[in-house]
């Protein structure tokens, strides 16, 4: 029926694109952008803002464009968020925005994401960049961190009139929009550097290799270097590994190494210095996004690519758009499997790993079914190269360098989620630091609460006109 | 644009820079390290910090040629920029954080090999300057490879120089002269040894024999240094450690060395020798050209 399908997008041919970094998804042109936004009803009480976790006005920004005013759209979009063109390609919105959208109870929801990422890039070839900002306020606030939650909370402090330093622990800002999504699903100089870019526009400084708690720390930045507050945005932390033998070794990587040798150090690149480890058959162990990303870049870099994982299909924490990509692109799934041991040669590299095949048990306490391993079911897989992609574990730099800092058992730092605010006074934090490894969206939501919660601070004690 | 204040060739391949990066410079203490990269092309290269001067907001390195990206670093004059500098990263020494009362009860050795005297340096001059007077041995393959021997008699207590083919003071490798040291009678509570890896293992295997505690600084393959990749992987006492944020200075006796050497050649496959940069060697610090790995 007409009208109950999504204007479809256009996308790089998959056996081509398997081969190469270039984005693959090619996005909206006016046309269809304009089509696809006709498709809204322009609900008066509109459930997809519920699922935003920024809020962004949604019905809002898309009458803009049925209207075609895209630069429109794009300062509607501006109040809640800093990083469309970012977030309309790797937010989960089957499962916010779009799942709660009404046209998607009988048919498919409007293409929301797509819209989005339609105004930014239209609005940043147009040259284009929302700029509404109140007048300096002389207040100074650090924000430690250039990732998705330390850019939203900067931007949206850099708005409210004050002056932010954004520090960041790599040479180039970005956070895991730079090291660790690949170019083909967010390309790094037509879309990562351009958002950044707007935000420094806001006045914003960004002071890159500065590693907060060896560096200099966060009680210097405030007693000394004089910022009346600080945000801690800084990330996931440490890659875990799975304790089996053979993990350390060589052709054994942390998936946070594979994709920022590849995407911060462009070792796909031949002009580029870093090395990376091309394999002629990769395994990547995990099933969320970061495990999608690794493999798929090693299917780019020229090898054959398995993602073992040791739930079912149904249970692939990764977006669904991201496990079809995959399997598009010719990634092979083994999955109710776990490794067991690495296998090496006398020199101490991968030759192979041994898996068991896993069913599913009772629900545990995550609520998805336990995987148990079936009796007898040892077999090998041969590899050249392993990718463990198994989440992380909090860096300790930060919270065992600041006096009075709390953290929980897990080791992340402890903040309040309305605002931000830790243990410890003027400190706020928020993203991945605070909740562990979770999506770009969440970081940037926590980068809002941030900001208002920084305002608020600022304002009670300091008195900000 | 972290400027290079002094750009001198110390010995055959290896260098000496002065350079201007005041974050460094304000807070580093001896055992850390820092990452340089030459361009915005280059990769991550890191290396002990050999000295330090608050006031002028500059830090010292010392590398060696081992690869594409040292050889262009050496290419480098006063004047220039590196792209980037960050640090310091890692742990200080542990002696730097111990009480001071208690440091100077131990006696310690410290013993470099090769370019391994950068990373010693600083210690023996902290040292001395609260000071304690250390014996130290300096050990190179020959003369001309025999680093700061001037900065170190400055600082160092005893300061034994040895060379393998005998061509300048002792003769023999580092380890000849822990032992002669041990047959005169000489005893110590700590040894710090710092060099190319296969140097550090074999101090570590005598002064096992010899009861000798040992601290010795790995300078694995690293991407990010601050914890993130885990490419510096390094085993101590059979549990997984990361030099960069662990270390990386540990406790020489509980490594596994196989592990470690073998880690080393991870981008030394012979297809990709040609094309991809060396990193290991004199990236952080040793590499003396003496174990192999930049043959």
């Amino acid at each position: 029926m007409e009208g109950m399908k999504k204007v479809p997008v256009r996308e790089q041919e998959a056996l081509v694109r398997a081969h190469n970094f270039d984005e693959v998804c090619y996005g909206y042109n006016m046309e269809e952008a304009t089509e696809e936004a006709a498709r809204c009803i322009q609900c008066k009480n509109p459930r997809c803002v519920k699922g935003c976790p920024v809020e962004i006005d949604i019905p809002g920004f898309i009458k803009k464009i049925t209207e075609k005013d895209i630069t429109g759209a794009a300062d509607v979009i501006a109040e809640a968020s800093a990083l469309p063109a970012v977030c309309g390609r790797v937010c989960p919105q089957e499962t916010q925005c779009e799942e709660l959208c009404i046209r998607g109870v009988k048919g498919e929801p409007v293409s929301i994401g797509k819209l989005e990422r339609f105004v930014a890039d239209y609005c940043r070839e147009q040259g284009y960049a929302p700029m509404k900002k109140e007048p300096d306020n002389g207040h100074r606030v650090a924000v430690i961190g250039s990732g998705p939650a330390g850019i939203t909370c900067a931007g949206d402090l850099a708005k409210l009139g004050y002056k932010v330093t954004i520090f960041e622990a790599l040479h180039e800002p970005g956070g895991v929009l730079t090291y660790g999504i690949p170019e083909f699903r967010l390309p790094k100089a037509g879309v990562v550097q351009p958002e950044i870019d707007n935000v420094r526009k806001l006045g914003v400084d960004i002071e890159c290799n500065v590693v907060i708690g060896k560096s200099v720390t966060i009680d210097q930045l405030m007693d000394e270097e004089g910022y009346e507050a600080v945000f801690i945005g800084s990330g996931a932390g440490l890659p875990k590994f799975m304790g089996i033998p053979g993990e350390n070794a060589n052709g054994v990587f942390s998936a946070n190494e594979f994709l920022t040798r590849n995407n911060l150090m462009k070792a796909y690149l031949d002009d580029y210095a870093t090395p990376i480890f091309r394999g002629r058959r990769v395994v990547v162990v995990g099933g969320g996004n970061v495990a999608m990303d690794a493999a798929r870049t090693a299917l780019r870099l020229g090898a054959e690519t398995y993602i073992v994982y040791r739930r079912s299909e149904a249970e692939l924490p990764a977006r669904v758009e991201e496990v079809e990509h995959a399997k598009q692109e010719g990634i092979i799934f083994r999955l109710l499997t776990n490794p067991t041991e690495i296998h090496t040669d006398e020199k101490g590299w991968v030759t192979g790993m041994t898996c068991v095949e896993m069913e599913l048990g009772e629900p545990d306490e995550s609520g998805r079914r336990r995987p148990v391993v079936k009796q007898g079911s040892e077999f090998t897989i041969e590899a050249d190269a392993v990718i463990m992609a198994l989440g992380t574990s909090p860096n300790p730099l930060i919270a065992s360098t600041t006096k009075n800092l709390e953290t929980d058992r897990w080791k992340c730092i402890v903040a309040r989620e309305e605002d931000g605010q830790t243990s410890r006074e003027g400190v706020f934090a928020g993203g991945d630091a605070v909740t562990g490894a979770a999506t770009v969206i969440l970081a940037m939501q926590a980068g809002r609460a941030a900001a208002r919660g920084i305002h608020k601070y600022l304002t009670d004690t300091c008195t900000i006109a | 644009m972290y400027r290079i204040l002094k750009a001198e060739k110390v010995a055959d391949k290896i260098f000496l820079m002065v350079v201007e990066a005041p974050r460094v410079a304000e807070y580093c203490q001896p055992g850390q390290f820092l990452i340089v990269r030459n361009d915005e092309k280059g990769e991550r290269i890191p290396l002990t910090i050999c000295d330090y001067d608050r006031e002028r907001k500059t830090v010292t390195i010392v590398f060696q040629i081992v690869g594409a990206s040292t050889l262009m670093m050496s290419m480098l004059k006063a004047g220039d920029c590196f792209h980037d500098v960050v640090g310091p990263l890692g742990l200080a020494s542990e002696f730097i954080t111990d009480p001071i009362e208690e440091v100077r009860k131990r006696r310690y050795l410290f013993v470099a090999g090769g370019v391994g005297a950068a990373p010693v340096y600083p210690q023996v001059k902290w040292m001395h300057e609260n000071g304690i007077d250390c014996d130290v041995i300096v050990g190179a393959k020959t003369k001309d490879l025999i680093l700061l021997e001037e900065e170190m008699s400055r600082v160092a207590g005893n300061l034994y120089i040895t060379t393998d083919d005998g061509s300048y003071k002792r003769k023999g490798m580092v380890t000849q002269v822990i032992q002669d040291l041990y047959d005169e009678g000489k005893r110590y509570d700590v040894c710090v040894a710092i060099g190319p890896m296969i140097m550090m293992k074999f101090v570590c295997l005598l002064t096992e024999k010899l009861g000798l505690p040992t601290i010795v600084s790995m300078n694995p393959i690293m991407v990010d240094g601050t914890g993130m990749c885990g490419a510096c992987r390094v085993s101590v006492g059979g549990k997984t450690k990361f030099a960069c944020v662990d270390g990386p200075e540990f406790d020489g006796h509980q490594i596994d060395w196989t592990q470690a050497m073998e880690r080393q050649q991870l981008y030394r496959t012979e297809e990709g020798r040609a094309m991809l940069a060396a990193q290991e060697g004199a990236t952080h610090h040793g590499g003396c050209g003496q174990c192999g790995g930049d043959r």
